[in-house]
């Protein structure tokens, strides 16, 4: 079983001061809020201090998630992956969104290396008010030669200031890198059976986190990992049990993910507790197809991943299409599921609307906004879209809990200065809410309250049938 | 020449004090300062090879007074960058003594779960009372789907693709697909199974709605006869939602087609839930339960169902797929604690679950043209695919899909669960390194 932290196990690790240094009014307080992962340690200022030494370092201890946090790079670009508590995130949120990297390689033009680490430096999808970026790139040593590798490192350092994957089996070719990388803290790939020794010491001397990799043999990860743990005292490791692609052997990648992690939360195996790495790229060393089916390829294999535990993923392609629905279910998937996504209330213009465009009524329940204002703006209608405060729940459900009532569909179409906006004196409210209409009329006075369609998809069709011809008078 | 002295202690103690605020921590042990002023003074590099021990040296300037204290201090790398001392290249640490790779076997956790998916069948023989040439077998699973290295034998997710009884509004790259048979159920249904290679299809009839065409419950089962008649498979009867209405379809096309073990879509929880089930229990047929994105309106559904006589193997359960990026991580969320629970013993949740991915559809992503996003020909069936794997993963396991790409690329992928694969020993997994590409 994961381990269930209750406020008294971490109170105990605390100055007691109640200071309120950290903004909460007590330690117990901050202690509640540590467990729940709403605030970081480093909020605690007197912790820092010498006399608490033990104490803080007991605290991590006791904090530390079943999958260690592991950092790379330098802020403020840092990323940290990892983190997580929970194998399923109904249970908890799950933490540090998986990092996206993309790939170059020392043997590609310059031109074209700048063209690809320019475009993850650039990338940006603004969905529902949010910014969803790239966080890496990866470099490749294609050439196994220390000099190529070093001045592809360094073309790429010049451009970018986001955190780096340095990835190559030969130690000799990773050093020469990391004397000029080395205090960016890139993640270093790879240590595997042959390499594991002068790997490790590199991790150590550079202080860089390290990428374990034993492709589809569990067993060899988690030795890797537990005599790098003991012979050189670090612990800073991405997991890389190797990302199989073709001939339906993603399944058994996901099967490897999944015991992983499964292994790490629920079986408690330490040895296992870190970040796990996919590489959705190596579609393009080892399965057949045209590009555009590597590509649909490795979107897919990115996705599946992510949803089953991967904390970073090395892709290749940089058009956007196969990246869109990648990071669109990041953002989706680390959201908290317990809060339902809601928007503002208000008054809200789609198109170009006018005294004569319909007044629509809808919940704030984010995904019902989207879906009703997608709808209208789909059919190119004009309207005016009141979203009522619902707290975030739907149309349905906001009507059977009386979050939607005739009451705050007047309020807010006062409030928001709705009713001003029209000249016809009509209001459509959702079919779902068919049972306010004789109330809400009474609160209009000598307004008209219509029940539109259940579904917002069919507001043109009601519009057309129905409101304009009882409105205006038009026959179709 | 004061001034400039001035300025440059100054400087000094800004940089001490920058100094002393990076370093972890400076302790000083027995020692008893009684001055009201010092003379401070840094001198670098006070060991060879070791840039960031610097001697600091506090003497009181009072006239008169003695006593000089010297320590050492060690600077932060960040403290060093004040200082404007280079960084040396950090001495390797003394490799450890033994290194031998030690031996220690990862072993697979022990799963909690106790519970069985109940198995449906989907189409009969003529020897078991139909007249289908394929049938299918869903569910029978004991772990979820992600831990499929515990199960021997499986029955892989299906797919069905869209047929519509009447002309539907389609978005682009899907109605490219389907060009030439929207006016035509049965060509429809053969092109998904013949061209497309559909496990099975789903056949809408939405004209049934009162509000649309209001197509009489005889005519609604001319149509499913006439796709029965032109494929071997089984298929879904897909009702117009219309909660009164669908029950008459149910009821006409249930008995019609007596033994053939289809499926019924969907029951809600605004039907007469008993008159609903009533002529499914009758002649052997299956159904689906649609509840809305909620593990407790999906378990009052179950139970319903079941109380009203369907046997737990002919049920379904269908927890709203919503799209991706539309509300699809709380299917997955749903849907993954619809299977756990029932795999530790929930009874009522023990069923297959299907997934509507043509819902991907609605997300603007998945149809609208705009260039910088390219080609929807690709980004529509991609998004439509992701939706169906996502919720396979959480552990949907009849997929409602429209476009055939997507279609192709779920089922290839739930192929490969029935699939002897390739031992990973022998795949060179690590070249994805050094490959050109």
């Amino acid at each position: 079983m994961p381990k269930i932290l209750r406020p008294l196990d971490v109170y105990k690790y605390l100055p007691q001061t109640n200071c309120g240094e950290c903004g909460e009014s007590s330690c117990m307080a901050f202690a509640a809020k540590l467990i729940e992962r709403q605030v970081s340690v480093e909020k605690c200022t007197p912790l820092s201090e010498p006399k608490y030494g033990k104490k803080l370092k007991a605290l991590l201890e006791v904090l530390r998630s079943p999958v260690k946090e592991v950092t790379i790079g330098i802020p403020p670009n840092a990323i940290t992956i990892g983190g997580k508590d929970v194998m399923y995130r109904h249970e908890l949120t799950w933490r540090h969104p998986t990092a996206l990297m993309i790939d170059v390689h020392d043997e590609m033009e310059e031109e074209e290396l700048i063209k690809r680490v320019k475009f993850v430096n650039d990338f940006s999808f603004i969905r529902i008010g949010r910014e969803l970026k790239l966080d890496g790139i990866a470099v490749r040593c294609v050439s196994d030669d220390s000099k190529k590798f070093s001045t592809a490192v360094s073309t790429v350092l010049k451009h970018t200031q986001l955190p780096l994957v340095l990835c190559s089996y030969n130690p000799t070719v990773l050093e020469e890198a990391l004397t000029i990388a080395g205090d960016k803290k890139p993640l270093i790939y790879a240590a595997n059976k042959q390499n594991w020794k002068e790997m490790a010491e590199l991790s150590s001397k550079y202080k860089c986190p390290l990428v374990v990799s034993a492709p589809g043999d569990l067993s060899l990860l988690k030795s890797l990992t537990v005599s790098i743990k003991k012979y050189y005292n670090l612990d800073d490791f991405v997991l890389d049990p190797g990302t199989f692609v073709d001939g339906g052997t993603i399944l058994d990648t996901i099967s490897m993910f999944s015991v992983l992690r499964y292994a790490a939360i629920e079986g408690e195996d330490s040895d296992v507790g870190y970040p796990l790495l996919g590489v959705p790229a190596a579609v393009w060393s080892l399965f057949d197809g045209n590009d555009d089916e590597k590509r649909l390829m490795e979107s897919i294999v990115a996705s599946s991943l992510m949803s089953r535990y991967a904390d970073i993923l090395i892709l290749h392609s940089i058009d956007v299409w196969p990246i869109l629905p990648v990071i669109v279910w990041r953002d989706c998937v680390y959201t908290d599921p317990r809060v339902p996504p809601s928007v503002k209330p208000g008054l809200y213009e789609i198109g170009k609307p006018n005294e004569m465009s319909p007044l629509l009524v809808t919940a704030n329940f984010a995904l019902t906004y989207y879906i009703v204002k997608d709808d209208v703006e789909r059919n190119k209608i004009d309207a005016w879209l009141v979203v009522v405060d619902t707290e975030g729940t739907s149309v349905q459900s906001a009507v059977a809990g009386k979050k939607l009532t005739a009451e705050n569909i007047y309020e807010t179409m006062v409030s928001s200065g709705a009713m001003e906006k029209v000249q016809h004196k009509t209001v459509i409210i959702p079919g779902y809410a068919a049972r306010l209409s004789g109330e809400l009329e009474d609160l209009l006075k000598d307004w008209r309250v219509f029940v539109g369609p259940r579904d917002s998809a069919d507001i043109k069709q009601f519009l057309e049938k129905i409101w304009k011809q009882e409105v205006f008078g038009e026959k179709q | 020449m004061k001034e400039e002295k001035k300025e440059e202690n100054e400087k000094i103690v800004i940089d001490l004090l920058k100094l002393l605020s990076e370093t972890d921590n400076v302790e000083l042990e027995d020692v008893t300062i009684d001055a009201e002023e010092f003379a401070i003074e840094i001198v670098p590099a006070a060991a060879p090879g070791r840039p960031e021990l610097f001697k600091l040296s506090l003497e009181p300037v009072m006239p008169g007074a003695t006593g000089k204290i010297e320590f050492l201090v060690e600077a932060s790398p960040q403290g060093l960058r004040v200082l404007g001392v280079p960084p040396v290249t950090p001495a390797a640490p003394a490799p450890p003594k033994v290194v031998e790779l030690l031996s220690i076997p990862f072993k697979y956790p022990q799963l909690p779960y106790t519970s069985k998916i109940a198995e449906v069948q989907l189409g009969a023989t003529k020897s078991e009372g139909g007249s289908r040439g394929v049938t299918y077998k869903l569910g029978g699973y004991s772990t979820p789907p992600m831990f499929l290295f515990q199960e021997t034998s499986i029955n892989r997710p299906l797919f069905a693709l869209d047929v519509f009884d009447m002309r539907p509004t389609l978005a682009g790259p899907v109605k490219r697909s389907y060009a030439d048979v929207l006016e035509d159920p049965v060509a429809w249904a053969k092109k998904c199974i013949e061209t497309y290679k559909a496990d099975l299809v789903s056949v809408h009839l939405v004209s049934t709605d009162p509000g649309i065409k209001d197509t009489p419950p005889s005519e609604a089962r001319r149509t499913v006869e006439d796709v029965l008649q032109a494929i071997d498979e089984p298929i879904i009867v897909g009702g117009s939602g219309n909660p009164e209405k669908d029950i008459d379809i149910f009821r006409e096309i249930a008995k019609a087609t007596e033994g053939e073990k289809l499926v019924f879509a969907s029951i809600t929880l605004d039907m007469d839930i008993p008159k609903a089930v009533e002529p499914l229990v009758k002649h052997g047929q299956n159904a689906i339960a649609l509840a809305f994105m909620d593990i407790n309106q999906a378990k009052e559904l179950s139970r319903k169902i079941l109380e009203a006589g369907l046997p737990k193997n002919q049920l379904i359960l269908d927890p709203t797929t919503g799209a991706l990026g539309y509300g699809i991580e709380y299917s997955f969320s749903v849907m993954e604690r619809i299977r756990l629970a029932a795999l530790m013993g929930e009874e009522i949740l023990q069923v297959p679950m299907s997934c509507a991915a043509t819902n991907a559809w609605a997300a603007r992503e998945a149809w609208m043209k705009v260039e910088e996003w390219g080609p929807r020909e690709l980004r529509g069936p991609l998004w439509e695919a992701t939706t169906a794997i996502v919720c396979m993963l959480a552990g949907a396991d009849l997929f409602m899909m429209m476009h055939p790409l997507a279609m192709k690329i779920a089922k290839t992928f739930a192929e490969a669960l029935q699939k002897v694969r390739k031992p990973l020993s022998e795949i060179p997994y690590e070249k994805w390194v050094e490959a050109k590409y």
